[in-house]
């Protein structure tokens, strides 16, 4: 059974009291984001049910929010999940060859895992960086004005770090 | 230099800080509305200051605010709008991430004025860095005595706080966000009710976008009659234009509304001109759902007028031969660049973005998105063009949220001005089948070309 560690079950807990009583389930998507991060990056049916039951709420609720939103993922997924921007303002600033040299260089197409399990790749939708484009994000960094060159710095680094790039830690939110 | 009232201290070190913010003149217009002002005196200033809302739609934000029901013994609710998503735009990043007190304290001012004592800033879960930032920020004006119980001694209480959603497009619709703030998908809401009457948690509620609300501070500090001689005519105040594309210094800059379009891409104090001195095309003013203008139409009016950045004038001529200032997401294309492939990365978006309630819409979108890709890709017919244009009129105006129309826009507006590129693509299929067809050689009308 998925349980939290003690600090995120707090921090869940404070999340819920943002809300008004009775609307707990308010904080169901900020939970989700906690509950990905720490269960490796995605959200398997156990996950959801456990949420489901911070929230005391019917697990269907869970999930019919959690296949809505693009950010959760319900298959597992490389460490790193780089999402690079493919629209028009990113396209126009050459974000196809950005696509295409990474689809090649980690052998992999839109949507795909390394073998090693280290990247997924993901084209996705405007990310709010049109004025520094082409751009990906990994975890809750942005990387942004790519070139070839820095596409193979960034992710030597990854490589190196070998670290899952998360998009929430706890101490993102203020002891409340 | 135009007058700045949002970014006027960005470049200061530590502008993120509260100490430098509070030292910079920060939180004196929740000073001033708590301390000398009633509730109704600060919306009515919001009123004098002409001020209308940043996100797109440009409706009066007090008149707005003016709907907000008050049934005693109801909560309500301000909630800011920081889910920016519409391609094109990046300005309330920029605002957040260099000034977040801005944006709290235009919060706490706004919610005064309403009598909120709770309310929420929705920003997208991309943005999660910013979250990082906003809830330092909120921590920051907690310690200081401007949130929490009893703000200044006046016994006004207000708790304020952030929430992330996750990768929806659709949650920048004021009902779609609130459903997810409640928890749910981002499915929109009929309207009426509006949120004014029943909004979060079917309590009396105001949406604003970030810009909007950080507005509200110059605002009282300034008055706002003071505020409404900043601009032009009915478009007062300043405007964040996100500046993108095939420009020399893409970037956030403040302006006051009233400048021309051609100044504001060809000054060195703003886009600086065109990349690598190619020639501008045409251009999309106000984020992805505002119809795209060529370079005549942008620069001047049909009716030869000056173009210039403000409301009225981007959409003198109404969607025939203008456009809209919508969000500020201003991007340009350069001579290189593919009206047709643009469209349909477009359509892809809005396909993709569909929340699929309505059937024009979700099922509409991916017609478009299929129809332009094979024309894009040399497989199309020259029926295909006005099959396009029958299912966008078919999307616009029979969906319950603006997103079919969103949809729709961009489409008939690239026929409307660039018929002869869909129609090129159809007739010379060869000729389009590398994707940077127009890298080398620029399309210049159908009477150019030598198949």
């Amino acid at each position: 059974m998925a349980k939290f560690s003690e600090d995120t079950y707090d921090l869940a807990l404070r999340l819920i009291k943002r809300y008004p009583e009775g609307k707990q389930k308010s904080a169901l998507i900020p939970i989700l984001h906690l509950a990905q991060a720490e269960f490796g990056g995605w959200l398997s049916a156990e996950v959801m049910d456990y949420v489901a039951s911070i929230l005391n709420i019917k697990p269907i609720e869970v999930y019919e929010v959690a296949s809505f939103y693009s950010m959760f993922n319900l298959k597992p997924v490389g460490k790193c999940l780089i999402e690079v921007c493919r629209t028009a303002p990113c396209w126009l600033k050459g974000s196809e060859d950005i696509i295409q040299y990474i689809e090649k260089k980690l052998s992999i197409k839109d949507g795909e895992t390394t073998k090693d399990g280290m990247f997924t790749l993901k084209t996705v939708e405007c990310l709010g960086s049109c004025g520094t484009a082409p751009m990906m994000q990994c975890g809750h960094k942005y990387y942004e004005n790519l070139t070839t060159d820095s596409v193979d710095e960034i992710i030597s680094s990854l490589k190196e770090q070998n670290q899952a790039q998360v998009y929430v830690s706890n101490d993102f939110f203020r002891e409340n | 230099m135009g007058r700045k009232v949002l970014l006027e201290h960005d470049h200061i070190e530590g502008i993120n800080t509260y100490e430098v913010y509070r030292r910079m003149g920060g939180y004196r217009s929740v000073e001033k509305a708590i301390k000398t002002m009633s509730p109704d005196e600060v919306v009515e200033e919001v009123k004098k200051s002409g001020l209308r809302g940043r996100g797109g739609a440009g409706f009066p934000t007090g008149m707005k605010w003016s709907f907000l029901a008050k049934p005693a013994g109801v909560a309500r609710y301000l909630v800011c709008n920081a889910d920016e998503s519409e391609p094109g735009t990046f300005k309330d990043r920029y605002l957040m991430e260099k000034n977040p007190h801005i944006l709290v304290e235009g919060m706490i001012t706004a919610s005064f004025a309403l009598g909120a004592n709770t309310s929420y800033i929705y920003i997208r879960g991309e943005y999660f860095y910013l979250v990082k930032i906003l809830e330092r920020a909120i921590a920051e004006a907690y310690a200081a005595g401007f949130l929490g119980k009893n703000i200044l001694g006046s016994g006004y209480d207000l708790d304020l706080y952030v929430h992330p959603g996750a990768g929806a497009y659709i949650c920048g619709e004021e009902t779609a966000l609130l459903e997810s703030l409640e928890g749910k998908r981002g499915n929109p809401r009929m309207k009426p009710p509006f949120p004014a009457i029943a909004g979060l948690y079917a309590c009396p509620t105001v949406v604003n976008n970030v810009e909007t609300i950080a507005a509200v501070v110059p605002i009282v500090n300034l008055g706002g009659e003071e505020y409404a001689k900043i601009g032009i005519g009915r478009s007062t105040g300043t405007k964040l234009i996100s500046a993108g594309g095939n420009i020399k210094k893409p970037g956030v800059y403040e302006i006051e509304m009233g400048i021309s379009v051609e100044d504001f891409i060809y000054s060195d104090e703003y886009c600086g001109g065109i990349e690598n001195d190619l020639e501008l095309k045409a251009c999309v003013p106000g984020g992805s759902s505002v119809p795209i203008l060529p370079k005549d139409l942008l620069l001047k009016t049909a009716a030869g007028e000056t173009r210039l950045m403000s409301y009225e004038s981007l959409s003198d001529g109404g969607f025939a031969t203008g456009s809209m200032l919508g969000s500020g997401g201003f991007f340009v294309y350069d001579q290189r660049a593919c009206i047709v492939r643009s469209t349909w990365n477009f359509s892809r978006f809005y396909h993709h973005e569909s929340c699929g309630q309505c059937s024009p819409c979700r099922e509409g979108t991916g017609w478009m998105e299929k129809i332009l890709h094979r024309i894009e890709n040399g497989h199309g017919k020259m029926h295909d063009i006005d099959l396009l244009v029958d299912v966008a009129s078919k999307i616009e105006g029979n969906t319950i949220c603006p997103l079919g129309d969103a949809a729709a826009w961009p489409v008939a507006a690239a026929i409307r001005h660039f018929r002869e590129e869909f129609e090129y693509h159809i007739k010379y299929p060869e000729k389009v089948k590398d994707p940077k067809h127009f890298h080398k050689t620029p399309f210049r009308g159908l009477k150019n070309v030598y198949a």
